[in-house]
């Protein structure tokens, strides 16, 4: 099923290992700046993932890597080259559009065959590699096929074969799979990752969806307000979120002020003292935040970290209970696996002792503007 | 509105009545629609008729007998040919030139903001709205003064002039719901700014603009009355009717109008016909 070849290797003497790098690159609109000076290194063969709310400029970003939009101020290498100032069509990168851009004119063959044949692929090798492409995203034989006529799902996989058929250095996905359902849409995030695994090029996927990240990308960059949050596999985002954006966006996260008090302590509003790994101060003093993950709390003592409260609210939702506790320091969300029966034991108004290790503990700074 | 309240106020009303009633309300609106289309039709059947005619003077004004001459002779009148090929080459030519410079204009208006772009949109209609009779004097008073001889070429520059306006405003309406990510796909894929235009812009956008080389040339073809001022000695098929009209109306002219209004009626029905195969096999 190796429809199309990996990406090519590195030619001798070629020491770029970044397919894609952007040193502080800018973009402004009017007066709006939509992308604030961000550097990123992409390397060859990763998975990457832009992540954040819409407006963040992750999208922004993306158009001007694929040379739809010219950056104020910045770089942008593609292969350790300059591409600033190249069009579109001189760049070695395709793009899956969100509203997939099918030419409604073409038969889905010369859709996929337009790359290829501007290139001058012609005769026995289009056939050949136009089928390819097809069989790649599990479409062969609708060739004469018009756009209109296949449905949503399928025209996503015709966008993708179209852009893949041309071996780009990278692959850029503008949320291509936001107009899909919900089940379709995960039966395509798998695909995709299936895909990426089996041409080994370079995917950079926009998307809004947290979970869709997390499931694809194996390298997860969080933008906000034009900048870059905190780049990072999905499970270093998630148990080391270093900003208190990052620790909201990504998944649910219990954050409680204090002061730092030590190398590795922090007193909270309440007074209580609780551990944290020494790295994840990193040398802050004063006011910060400290962030538990409500399924690392324990329900009971018996840890290093302790915190005493009532409980206010909770909910069985089957594969586990979610408790929300109210402490002295904070209201704070408990999860609670149900892997044995009675498993969920506290009830409303019970007062009770929530316990957690310091290695699950992270520090943000305090936001600005709370 | 009455005929509700008198049922009403009747309610037992005989029964042939109500039938009669129910009779005429079924089909108002057949008697209706017959009527006007008989008002739209009834003149061009008046022209197809007379072109069997065989007028007994030089005037096809009464119905003397049935002929099949004129038809076997469709030219046969001093002068009738040149003009006709004169007003073919004028059609030709004006929609041709309107039809390239109009859809380049649509392109930048739609495409771009640039200064004058917002003067340009409201100008576009000028020669639309003004009435025929001023811009066909005015334009002779500019030939004139410019000493232009008037002719074939003055003919064209008018004819191109007022087919643009024609042309931006049929155009401009295919390119407002265009999708611009289209284009940049097909660049994406490595096709550059003219193959992008040939390869996606151009088919994309070809209905509207044959719709409106059409339209340019059914406007050229029957023009009178700019014509008549920036003509000089030129004479189209519509000079050269209304100069013939002065002094014979010959049943040739009927049988030209017939001709073109069967041609006009058959590029439509191709036009139909053709559509609604595309849209069965899509």
């Amino acid at each position: 099923m190796t429809a199309i070849e990996a990406a090519p290797t590195p030619r001798r003497g070629e020491v770029a290992e970044y397919d894609i790098r952007l040193i502080g690159l800018t973009k402004r609109f009017e007066d709006v700046v939509a992308v604030d000076g961000i550097s990123l290194d992409v390397e060859r063969g990763r998975f990457f993932a832009l992540l954040g709310p819409s407006g963040c400029g992750k999208t922004t970003t993306l158009r001007m890597i694929g040379g739809f939009e010219e950056p104020t101020a910045g770089r942008i290498e593609l292969g350790g080259v300059d591409v600033g100032g190249l069009p579109p069509y001189r760049r070695d990168v395709n793009t899956v559009f969100q509203s997939y851009a099918l030419f409604p004119h073409l038969s889905i063959f010369e859709n996929v065959a337009f790359g290829l044949r501007r290139r001058g692929v012609r005769g026995d090798e289009l056939r050949r590699r136009v089928g390819e492409g097809l069989e790649l995203v599990g479409l062969a034989g609708l060739e004469r096929r018009k756009p209109r006529q296949l449905s949503g799902g399928q025209q996503q996989r015709i966008a993708l074969a179209r852009a893949l058929v041309n071996r780009p250095r990278v692959l850029l996905l503008d949320e291509p799979l936001g107009a899909l359902d919900l089940k379709l849409r995960k039966e395509m995030q798998l695909e995709l990752k299936r895909i990426q695994h089996e041409v080994g090029i370079t995917f950079v996927h926009v998307t809004h969806d947290q979970e869709e990240a997390m499931t694809m990308a194996d390298r997860i960059v969080i933008m906000n307000e034009g900048r870059i949050e905190q780049v990072g596999t999905p499970s270093e985002l998630y148990e080391s979120p270093r900003t208190s954006f990052v620790a909201g966006f990504l998944g649910v996260s219990n954050l409680l002020p204090g002061t730092v008090v030590g190398d590795d302590r922090v007193r909270l509003a309440d007074g209580t003292e609780v551990h944290v790994p020494r790295e994840a101060l990193a040398g802050r003093s004063g006011a910060v935040q400290i962030g538990v993950r409500p399924e690392k709390l324990r329900l009971g003592g018996g840890e290093v970290n302790t915190l005493a409260g009532v409980v206010s609210e909770s909910a069985y939702i089957g594969v586990s209970t979610q408790y929300i506790v109210d402490t002295p320091a904070g209201a704070v969300t408990v999860y609670v696996q149900n892997d044995r029966r009675g498993a969920e034991g506290a009830a409303p108004g019970d007062r009770l002792t929530l316990g957690w290790s310091p290695d699950c503990t992270f520090v943000v700074d305090v936001q600005e503007d709370s | 509105m009455t005929a509700t309240t008198a049922t009403v106020e009747l309610p037992r009303r005989p029964a042939a009545a109500a039938r009669a009633w129910r009779l005429v309300r079924r089909h108002l609106l057949d008697v209706y629609a017959l009527l006007a289309l008989a008002y739209l039709f009834l003149p061009i059947g008046v022209v197809v008729a007379f072109s069997f005619n065989n007028p007994l003077g030089r005037f096809n004004f009464t119905w003397q007998g049935f002929t099949l001459r004129n038809w076997a002779h469709p030219l046969d009148y001093p002068g009738l040919g040149s003009a006709i090929q004169v007003s073919l080459e004028i059609a030709f030519l004006s929609s041709l030139v309107a039809t390239v410079l109009g859809t380049m204009i649509a392109l930048a208006l739609v495409r771009y903001r640039f200064r004058g772009s917002g003067a340009t949109n409201l100008l576009i209609f000028v020669p639309m709205t003004t009435p025929e009779i001023v811009m066909g004097a005015s334009l002779l008073t500019l030939f004139l003064n410019w000493r232009i001889p008037q002719g074939f070429g003055t003919i064209l520059i008018a004819h191109v002039m007022f087919n643009i306006s024609y042309v931006v405003v049929t155009v401009r309406a295919r390119l407002v719901g265009f999708d611009r990510h289209l284009e940049e796909a097909a660049m994406d894929l490595g096709a550059n700014e003219l193959v992008t235009f040939w390869r996606v812009t151009l088919p994309l956008i070809a209905p509207g603009i044959l719709a409106a080389a059409l339209l340019a040339f059914a406007l050229s073809i029957d023009d009178f009355v700019i014509t008549y001022f920036n003509a000089g000695t030129t004479t189209t098929f519509p000079l050269f009717v209304w100069g013939a009209a002065r002094v014979a109306v010959p049943p040739q002219i009927n049988v030209i109008g017939t001709a073109i209004f069967v041609i006009a009626i058959a590029a439509m029905l191709a036009n139909v016909l053709l559509q609604s195969r595309r849209a069965r096999r899509a």
